[in-house]
């Protein structure tokens, strides 16, 4: 192997960086006001792009008639994000639509009529959430979701995408987040995921698609959420994990899926997500803390557990960056793994993420923002919702990752660009915003016991 | 075939007149609405119609494939599709070809591989090379296709044909040693195929190959995730072997990219590894005039200069730096 042989890895990185550094570059000579309104978030623009897109999509979208719910699930997110409502008619008939997805045993399709499949009953479900209200939440029939779900179940405990479908992590994660958000995650839902996900960790401290794939942000994402989901976190091999995630982000200053893959924005979501999971994570005790909910009990915990090495880089003398919360509950009760005690947590939190969050939020805004609205993967490539929505929810995981409390406004000079590109915050475990989140987890909250 | 010689003008086809066609139910005022076009409003009509009445008939195994050629994406009618398969004992190695152009315009498409799965399994061991050769000329398309990569590690272990496996992926290293989802493939290669013996009897020359990539360029990070990978729990033979630490010092000895190696030499501090004063001089040479003062510590020096030569992951190093196990002054 020699190494003066430009290779075709190197050749695509280089043309990359090249387009990336101009824009930087570009960015370095111009005076500091003419900078701050390229850093500014255009988002009347944006409102505008999704708007359109919500109303009309051109014959081109014939590609993803099977994706409606994430069509879906990508505009109303991104609107929410951005802290826009839709009007009353427009959200009528995106309750509407949606049931039409909605399949009569459970679960919804990618159009009307089309099979339930995991990953549009994700979509939908979450946008019915971020909808909210009792007219949206109550139109999803829980009772054959749970049916559907189960009925996805391989004999393994892993998840399939729909009847006979592929199995792999994304199908785990998409099952476990929607049974989890609507309050109806079980022992018999959870039984054998854990192992399924624990398999796919790769020798590079990643997690893929399926044992012995390679390692990648967007299964890496699902995993890990997963596993928090269901309380098994400690079982991957989270020091591996963290130094694998923390590589991805490159000089681009935006984030890469996979090693020597090039950058893309989506993975500001994916990888960011996935570090702004990390940093709640009690590396010890593998316990994680959300700070998500307010007003329910207290959790009985708060006990710092001088715990053995289980990451092989920490002591265990101290911790830094994650909080305690000494609860440790099982499977059948893990959707009410969010407990409130933060308040006295907060002496542990390191309010610093893992990754380079300035540096995020430039590539978002610079590269991949376009300024006649949307998000794009990187510069040369065209706009698109799915973008657009990964390119937010990443940018709102940075502004909001170093705030002790999330309810508690951002640091100012955690945002970059003017204050007002302040987005919503959102709960990182399934990508909704967290005020949908608390609503969704209020009015699921006492009706489990009515499901069985 | 192109596409256009296949689309049907059902409505006007007598072998299609006992047919009602079922529109889409999108109501009156659907959003996310997707301008279709007449041709295709009409076949998924008709789809529906088959769909419904669980028609496994030739003239519906015609429909799916016009359905698939104007949205590959529809997974409802790839599934009815292996239904009808299924029902009408087709010809699989014919479904094969069917396969060929649509795979070709679509290799990110999930729906084409899981079908391609299905045919294979039902076709068994025969279908083995076929398959390795099919993703053989996707992978030459695009090296690093994830769901290419997939495909072909479950022919291997469902239907084998492991023979040559380890001479592929170095065929793929040498034409570019970056392909980091080709050394994910030899690690899937040296640790599952039934004909190396393992981890165990490949480690020895996996890492002498590993190493040799890995000095040819060091800052290419996959030869050093595969390298720890190699001792993935053996933490024993990890720092005891001295291939290991002597790739850190050559490399850090040498004009070149030292992020990784200085790394992997924490790595192997923080597992026991005992450095000596040659690994000491060649760190310490590392450090930048205006940094800390040396640290007898020599896992916090080898923190404090990642700070400063990897500043994207300032945050991470410093972590790093804070959960060093001698860090007991508070």
């Amino acid at each position: 192997m020699e190494s003066g042989r430009e290779t075709v890895t190197q050749v695509e990185q280089w043309s990359v960086e090249d387009r990336v550094f101009r824009i930087y570059n570009m960015f370095a000579s111009i005076p500091p006001g003419a900078q701050t309104t390229l850093l500014e978030l255009q988002r009347d623009e944006h409102i505008k792009y999704l708007n359109e897109g919500l109303k009309q999509l051109g014959p081109s979208f014939v590609a993803l008639d099977s994706s409606r719910p994430w069509l879906c699930y990508w505009i109303i997110h991104s609107m929410a994000l951005l802290g826009e409502s839709l009007d009353y008619e427009l959200e009528n008939n995106a309750i509407d639509f949606l049931n039409r997805c909605q399949d009569p045993n459970g679960g919804f399709g990618g159009g009307p009529g089309q099979m339930p499949h995991l990953a549009t009953t994700y979509a939908a479900v979450n946008s019915i959430v971020t909808l909210g209200g009792q007219k949206a939440l109550s139109s999803i029939n829980r009772d054959k979701l749970y049916n559907f779900l189960l009925r996805m179940k391989d004999p393994s405990g892993a998840f399939r995408m729909h009847d006979a479908g592929e199995i792999d992590v994304r199908a785990c994660y998409t099952a476990i987040s929607v049974a989890s958000i609507l309050n109806i995650l079980d022992d018999e839902l959870v039984r054998g995921v854990g192992n399924f996900i624990l398999s796919c960790q790769t020798y590079e401290g990643g997690i893929a698609g399926e044992p012995g794939s390679e390692a990648h942000g967007g299964y890496t994402f699902c995993g890990l959420a997963a596993m928090i989901l269901i309380n098994e976190v400690n079982h991957l091999d989270l020091a591996g994990l963290i130094d694998w995630v923390v590589f991805r982000q490159g000089v681009e200053c935006g984030f890469q899926g996979r090693v020597n893959k090039l950058v893309d924005g989506c993975y500001s979501f994916w990888q960011g997500g996935v570090l702004a999971l990390l940093q709640r994570i009690d590396l010890v005790t593998g316990e994680y803390l959300s700070l998500f909910d307010s007003g329910e009990e207290d959790s009985p915990g708060n006990s710092t557990s001088e715990g053995e090495d289980t990451d092989g880089i920490s002591s265990g003398a101290e911790e830094t960056c994650h909080f305690k919360n000494g609860e440790q509950q099982d499977a059948s009760c893990s959707v009410n793994y969010t407990s409130s005690n933060h308040t006295r947590s907060l002496g542990n939190v390191e309010t610093e993420p893992l990754f380079h969050s300035l540096a995020l939020q430039q590539y978002i805004l610079l590269c991949s923002q376009l300024e006649n609205g949307g998000f794009r993967d990187k510069p040369g490539k065209p706009r698109d919702f799915y973008h657009t929505c990964y390119c937010l929810s990443g940018l709102s995981v940075c502004q909001h990752c170093c705030s002790k409390d999330y309810d508690s406004p951002s640091v100012p000079g955690q945002v970059l660009g003017p204050y007002p590109n302040l987005l919503e915050p959102v709960h990182p475990l399934y990508n909704v915003v967290l005020k949908q989140y608390r609503e969704v987890r209020e009015f699921f909250s006492r009706s489990r016991a009515k499901l069985n | 075939m192109d596409a256009e010689e296949h689309i049907l003008r059902l409505s006007q086809d007598p072998e299609w007149a006992d047919l009602t066609p079922i529109p889409q139910d999108d109501g009156p005022n659907p959003v996310v609405p997707i301008a279709y076009k007449p041709d295709f409003i009409e076949t998924m009509d008709y789809f529906r119609a088959v769909y419904k009445a669980n028609e496994f008939s030739p003239r519906a195994l015609q429909l799916t494939h016009q359905a698939i050629l104007l949205n590959p994406g529809n997974y409802t009618v790839w599934h009815f599709r292996r239904l009808i398969l299924d029902a009408l004992g087709i010809d699989l190695n014919e479904e094969l070809n069917f396969m060929l152009g649509i795979s070709e315009r679509n290799p990110k498409n999930y729906q084409i591989w899981h079908h391609r799965r299905w045919i294979a399994e039902k076709l068994g061991t025969d279908a083995a090379s076929k398959e390795l050769e099919f993703t053989r000329r996707m992978l030459s398309l695009d090296a690093k296709n994830y769901h290419a990569w997939s495909h072909r590690q479950w022919v291997l272990q469902a239907l084998g044909g492991w023979e040559n496996e380890l001479d592929y992926c170095h065929q793929l290293l040498e034409e570019d040693v970056f392909n980091n989802s080709a050394w994910n493939q030899r690690y899937f290669v040296v640790t599952r195929s039934p004909l190396l013996g393992g981890l165990e009897a490949t480690r020895e020359s996996e890492v002498k190959y590993t190493i040799e990539a890995i000095l040819g360029n060091p800052g290419n990070e996959s030869p050093w995730r595969y390298l720890r990978g190699l001792y993935k729990n053996d933490p024993k033979s990890w720092i005891s072997d001295p291939q290991v630490s002597s790739v850190c010092l050559k490399v850090l000895s040498a004009e070149a990219n030292h992020v990784f190696a200085l790394s992997t030499l924490l790595d192997l501090l923080s597992h026991g590894f005992q450095a000596n004063q040659e690994f000491r001089d060649a760190v310490d040479s590392l450090r930048p005039s205006n940094s800390d003062p040396a640290d007898s510590d020599l896992a916090k020096t080898i923190c404090s200069i990642l700070r400063h030569v990897d500043p994207m992951r300032v945050n991470y190093w410093t972590w790093r730096k804070s959960k060093l196990p001698s860090a007991v002054s508070v």
